[in-house]
């Protein structure tokens, strides 16, 4: 039995070689630094489901005083812009077929009549549902203001709601995001998303670069064990894996201004054992992929559903029971959990075991699985 | 004479046809026998298509949520019976709000309402309060969980107001109608999404690691002292890789026709020639990045940056542009994906409507031809 310093001392020979491997091209330094932050501001920029302009366009057939009044509360909002005034249905058609109006709102002749006789006064609001997300959005803005045009409209006509009518105010807090931005969700779940694509590859491609380019052979002949290779080619991964986390948080920090609440010792916890999991998962798909190419293809074949069946695109409370069951294996999904609780809600340890413990197993199968492939597979 | 230069012309021609197919043949065959990218081609779009159809859902049901009744009014057991009807929740009955607070907590529900011991009194005076809490780290869930609860409040207070005599109805009423997908769908609006994301994957992402290989390996250099010349052998590069982009469009629409029920309202074949510029586009694109960069590990880098991330971000598809702050919206000209995005929603939900095609299918058209120029002018310039 060698002893463990020896042992120490050649991982450490291969981790710094590894690392110098990976950073010594300047290209290729930016290209792992760089894409991660950069999509960081990309998504926090533009994924967003609020909308804070909303062109639309009137065909008022009444054009009445009252008519205007309710167009001008739309047009008071900040949010609805005026594109046109119509005059005809086949104008109402080609602003909605060209998307210059996301909403028209059509107001019938007898508006002003049927408003003052005191019978329902009926408008038509119609959106361009080709994306049915911002068109439903879009009519429950006009919804609103045609409740506060309503309740004004009581107020000032004397109409007080019956004593029996309820009179009531809902009112919504939000945990954790008061004002619900949906950036202070994205950006912290980018943490995991991000780290996780940029480390399975560079893992994956660490090992079957050396073995497109025969250096592997070379390695496996040197008194190093197939252990201690995987451990040299996985720390590196780790290191950048760590590093590109930091700049994500640094950008949602700094830049974005979203408060941390909970603590980064958790935190980093945490995501040491998100990467040992990813690095893991790069490792076993090196050891099945034969070139370059091979293992880039299978990267991107898993993280694709591991993105989308991780909870950030859609909740996965919403998924089928099925489906809900598979993305109990996917790491990303304990990882998006695991930092919006410790960066939004700075839950601690006891609260946050749920994603801690599958995070670890999966760290713990698939690493040792690598190691069994290493010591079979390659000698 | 005039026909011996027209024989000679007609040889060179067919001998440049030649070429070209050989090179084809050779690209087809070197795809087919490399099952990765096969899987690449072919696979991927099966499994997002599945993802698609049946994991991804943005209908949101059977939220869990607290009912914390602290009134004991008829008022207060009516508008909880309004939640316990809803299809969208799920509700437990509580007593005390610390409890719901420890659910919250544990992620057990997903939003509490609070009806306070002082409910029906202060409801009568005319100042009633619902307080509602939801978890914000969700934003979006959150949002719709709120608009869910206010939809089954304003049918209890509908309700309320029906049973009193002299009931007031509301003076404006809005009928809105959706347009093009009147039970808002949600597939009618993730199919355009499914169609952008594998045409972008087989063009861009996999040209531009195939062809970065080439390079790595020096084999594209083999091919470049052979007769052939080098915009033959792009073309004998793009016409397998398009083929395979067109099998995915198939494969595309017919599932958004069979498993999503997604009408198709425009032609089919303008769809198909929409497609076919795009794919060019994309094809093009990772051409370029190859030759450009000549590594496989930064030309995936790049091909993600520049072509697949932009396509589920920036193109419109799950994010409305509408809704980006401006400087982004200039940004998402820069991309082909927002032109095919608008293209196909057009077409597969709304009809031909020419306004629209010609304008976008003209700026794709443009942007095919300048990454097309530029990814031979590159190969050229690397070579020399």
């Amino acid at each position: 039995m060698e002893p463990l310093t020896l042992t120490l001392l050649r991982i450490w020979a291969l981790t710094k070689k590894e690392l110098l491997a990976v950073l010594k091209d300047k290209v290729a330094r930016i290209s792992l630094l760089v894409p991660p932050v950069l999509q960081a501001f990309i998504f926090g920029y533009a994924a967003s489901y609020d909308l804070n302009h909303v062109a639309y366009a009137v065909l008022d057939q009444d054009r009445s005083a009252s008519s205007q009044a309710l167009l001008a509360k739309l047009d008071g909002s900040g949010v609805f812009m005026r594109v046109a005034d119509l005059h005809s249905d086949s104008q109402l058609r080609r602003y909605i077929d060209t998307q210059r109006a996301l909403v028209v709102i059509q107001i019938n002749q007898d508006f002003e009549k049927r408003l003052l006789s005191g019978a329902a006064a009926d408008i038509q609001v119609i959106a361009d549902s080709r994306n049915s997300n911002t068109a439903a959005i879009a009519s429950g803005y006009v919804n609103a203001i045609v409740d506060a045009f309503n309740r004004d409209w009581h107020a000032l006509h004397g109409q007080s709601t019956p004593s029996h009518a309820p009179s009531f105010r809902v009112v919504t807090r939000a945990w954790y995001n008061p004002n619900l931005e949906s950036r202070w969700t994205m950006i912290p779940s980018m943490i995991g998303m991000l780290t996780l694509l940029q480390t399975v590859l560079l893992t994956a491609m660490s090992v079957a670069r050396e073995r497109e380019q025969g250096t592997f052979d070379q390695l496996l002949v040197t008194p190093f064990r197939p252990v201690e290779i995987m451990i040299g080619k996985a720390m590196p991964s780790v290191f950048v894996g760590l590093v590109q986390a930091t700049g994500i948080l640094l950008v949602a920090q700094l830049w974005f201004h979203i408060p941390f609440v909970g603590s980064f010792f958790t935190l980093y916890a945490g995501l040491l054992m998100f990467i040992l999991a990813a690095v893991g998962i790069g490792l076993l798909l090196s050891a099945v992929s034969q070139n370059m190419q091979q293992a880039m293809l299978l990267t991107f074949f898993l993280v694709l559903p591991f993105a989308m069946l991780s909870g950030m695109a859609t909740p996965i409370a919403d998924m089928p029971k099925a489906v809900q069951i598979l993305t109990c294996i996917n790491p990303l999904r304990y990882a998006i959990d695991f930092t919006q609780r410790v960066y939004l809600e700075g839950a601690g340890v006891g609260l946050l075991w749920y994603d801690l413990w599958p995070l670890l197993l999966i760290a713990t199968i698939t690493l040792s699985g690598a190691a069994w492939m290493f010591r079979h597979r390659l000698n | 004479m005039n026909s011996a230069a027209n024989e000679v012309a007609t040889t060179t021609w067919r001998a440049n046809a030649n070429r070209v197919r050989a090179l084809v043949v050779k690209e087809t065959r070197q795809l087919i026998r490399d099952p990765s990218s096969l899987a690449l081609g072919i696979a991927l779009p099966l499994v997002l298509i599945l993802l698609f159809g049946y994991a991804l859902s943005l209908d949101v049901k059977n939220v869990p949520l607290a009912i914390v009744l602290e009134d004991s009014s008829p008022q207060a057991a009516e508008l909880v019976g309004s939640f316990q009807l809803s299809p969208y929740f799920q509700t437990s009955v509580l007593q005390s709000m610390a409890q719901a607070q420890q659910l919250m907590q544990d992620r057990q529900v997903a939003g509490v309402v609070r009806l306070r011991s002082d409910f029906t009194r202060t409801l009568l005076q005319g100042d009633g309060e619902i307080q509602v809490l939801v978890n914000g780290s969700d934003a979006n869930r959150a949002r719709i969980i709120q608009g869910y609860v206010q939809g089954a409040v304003g049918a209890w207070s509908a309700r309320q107001q029906a049973e009193g005599q002299d009931a007031v109805p509301p003076p404006v009423v809005v009928q809105s109608r959706a347009w093009f997908n009147e039970s808002s769908n949600s597939s009618y609006f993730l199919v355009p999404g499914l169609i952008v994301l594998v045409m972008t994957t087989v063009g861009a992402l996999l040209t531009a690691m195939v062809m970065a290989r080439e390079w790595e390996r020096g084999t594209i250099e083999a091919l470049f002292v052979t007769p052939v010349r080098s915009g033959e052998i792009l073309l004998g590069k793009i016409i397998p890789y398009f083929g395979l982009g067109m099998i995915g469009l198939a494969l595309c629409v017919l599932a958004a026709k069979f498993l999503f029920q997604v009408p198709l309202r425009g032609s089919l074949w303008l769809l198909i020639a929409c497609s076919m510029i795009y794919v060019l586009v994309s094809v093009g694109t990772g051409l370029l990045i190859s030759s450009a960069t000549r590594n496989q590990l930064i030309a995936s880098q790049i091909a993600l940056i520049s072509s697949f991330i932009p396509a589920i971000m920036l193109s419109g598809f799950l994010y409305d542009i509408r809704s980006m702050p401006t400087a982004v919206q200039v940004v998402t000209y820069l991309f082909p994906g927002r032109y095919y995005v608008t293209l196909l929603q057009t077409l597969f939900l709304n009809g031909d409507v020419w306004a629209v095609i010609l304008p976008n299918a003209g700026v794709l058209l443009l942007m095919m031809c300048m990454v097309l120029i530029a990814s031979i002018a590159v190969t050229r310039k690397r070579l020399e």
